[in-house]
């Protein structure tokens, strides 16, 4: 894909098919999640053909999220290492609310926020992979003993409203902060957005001469 | 199995509306399972297969009379067989016909998701309403007493129906008819507590002190019970449970959590919607694609011949 000049690449082709792989097969394990959660919500399973549709396809998207989440921790684990400058952020974070941004310290490609949604994703992916396996009955219903299948539902539906949960405000954050959802659909943001919102991260793309996402190698 | 009491439901799974409850008179019924008087001969399970018409595949002899080995979607109740070494020293051949116990509190319909695929009936039966199962095994996960099997063909669950069908039009379910010792017997609840209280005094009074009713409170009472020669430990008798009761992990599941972590979900998208009309939306302004550009422009000067 084309950029348009003067833009930075906020996130590559790769990346932006990768994460709306993810984001599709996230809200399908909740419309059918939450079907099976509670009964004012059983309804959504008409979306998926009827509560057999919903229950059979469920675990199956949610093997796809499991591998498509996979790769977005390859792709972006090292920009979201945690650092000093995410202390700094986080005490400046009800200005971040005010969207008084000017005064928060600098940060790079991600912002702690950021960081937060991506490291309890990473979490709570392979949690409710784990807890989803155990109830799946018709390949594992025999695998492990009642009791653990217990155990398994229980942290699987809390697991799920917590990611449900940072998935709320994952989706808030990009409509709010205006220019993050096109660095997600069409790929690219303007300096002046980066200079904003992720100034660490503009400098060094401009220091090593980068176009983005990611600053050159130097050497 | 059926639907074919709509009035008479007074617990209905996944539901957040009273069931209907027009009929206050129906009489609270019970199978009474008299082990004491049992011979082990299997004409319940033969007549379980009968009435209801399941036929589990042939399997494979276990050097047990214990067959099939489990309950599964085609064998609602079984006979198993336990040979216990009393503190005398001498075996006791113990036999228990198993399935559902019919629970007045049933933990399947609690962990049900699928409106109205497990009701309980005014009379107290337990039933699974096939067409709105969907297969999940919640109700598996739900039971004290392992009781629901959930079919690979059809993945619907199945157990005993205590042949509501037969019930609803005034007969006694399948295997009470075919017991040939007396030793399953079916009436008003009430009626079978007073017949076991008598079947108790006799017991003790020819030496099974411990002889006694198996009506387990933690499950409110069940509506298929026992007569134990040895009451004070069920587990004996093939791993009958001695107090069961609804998991902690189960009600913690479908208890007060779950309204509560609806609302912590909707309150999640209430706050950004709030912060949406009062602070609004984050714009790039004008000063910072001016502060960007003098930044581009300075690291041009310093780094010559590099592109952007």
């Amino acid at each position: 894909m084309s950029y348009p000049p003067g833009t930075l690449i906020r996130n590559t082709t790769a990346a932006r098919i990768n994460h709306w792989i993810t984001a599709t097969c996230f809200v399908l394990l909740m419309l059918s999640g939450f079907s099976m959660f509670h009964p004012l919500l059983f309804f959504l399973s008409a979306l998926f053909g009827g509560g057999q549709w919903a229950r059979s396809i469920h675990p199956w998207i949610g093997c796809v999220l499991l591998v498509s989440y996979a790769g977005l921790v390859v792709q972006f684990w090292r920009d979201n290492f945690w650092n000093r400058d995410d202390l700094a952020w986080t005490g400046a974070f009800m200005r971040v609310l005010r969207n008084e941004e000017e005064s928060v310290p600098e940060v790079g490609r991600f912002n702690a926020g950021q960081k937060f949604v991506f490291w309890s994703m990473a979490l709570l992916v392979p949690v409710l992979f784990l807890t989803g396996l155990a109830i799946w009955e018709y390949y594992f219903g025999e695998a492990t003993s009642i009791e653990t299948q217990r155990a398994a539902a229980l942290i699987h539906s809390y697991a799920a409203i917590a990611a449900i949960i940072i998935w709320i405000t994952h989706v808030y954050a990009a409509l709010w902060v205006r220019g993050s959802m096109r660095g997600m659909t069409q790929g690219y943001v303007t300096p002046g957005w980066a200079g904003r919102h992720h100034r660490k991260w503009l400098r060094s793309l401009v220091e090593t001469g980068s176009v983005g996402p990611r600053p050159r190698p130097r050497g | 199995m059926s639907n074919l009491q709509s009035q008479d439901f007074i617990r209905i799974s996944a539901t957040t509306l009273t069931p209907p409850s027009a009929r206050q008179h129906v009489q609270e019924v019970a199978k009474l399972i008299d082990v004491t008087r049992c011979i082990g001969c299997k004409a319940c399970q033969a007549a379980c297969m009968e009435w209801n018409d399941l036929r589990g595949e042939v399997g494979y002899f276990h050097g047990t009379l214990e067959n099939p080995m489990d309950l599964d979607p085609n064998t609602w109740t079984l006979m198993r067989f336990t040979e216990w070494e009393n503190p005398k020293g001498d075996l006791e051949w113990l036999i228990r016909k198993d399935g559902c116990m019919h629970c007045e509190d049933p933990g399947c319909l609690k962990a049900c998701p699928a409106p109205g695929a497990i009701v309980q009936y005014a009379n107290g039966i337990v039933d699974f309403v096939s067409e709105n199962c969907i297969g999940c095994g919640y109700c598996i996960k739900g039971c004290p007493f392992n009781i629901p099997r959930v079919s690979k063909v059809d993945h619907k669950s199945y157990k005993c129906t205590l042949c509501s069908d037969r019930v609803t039009v005034g007969r006694e379910p399948a295997c009470v008819k075919a017991c040939p010792t007396g030793a399953i017997m079916f009436g008003s609840k009430s009626d079978m507590t007073a017949w076991a209280g008598e079947r108790v005094i006799d017991l003790k009074s020819r030496g099974f002190e411990n002889a006694g009713l198996y009506d387990p409170p933690g499950v409110g009472g069940t509506h298929v019970m026992y007569v134990l020669h040895h009451a004070d430990r069920p587990s004996i008798y093939a791993g009958l449970p001695d107090n069961p009761r609804i998991s902690t992990l189960v009600e913690v599941w479908k208890g007060v959590l779950k309204p509560l972590a609806l609302a912590g979900v909707a309150l999640a998208a209430v706050a950004g919607f709030l912060h949406w009309i009062t602070v609004g939306p984050n714009e790039v302004q004008p000063e910072d694609d001016i502060a960007a550009a003098n930044l581009i422009r300075e690291s041009r000067g310093e780094t010559t011949g590099r592109a952007t």
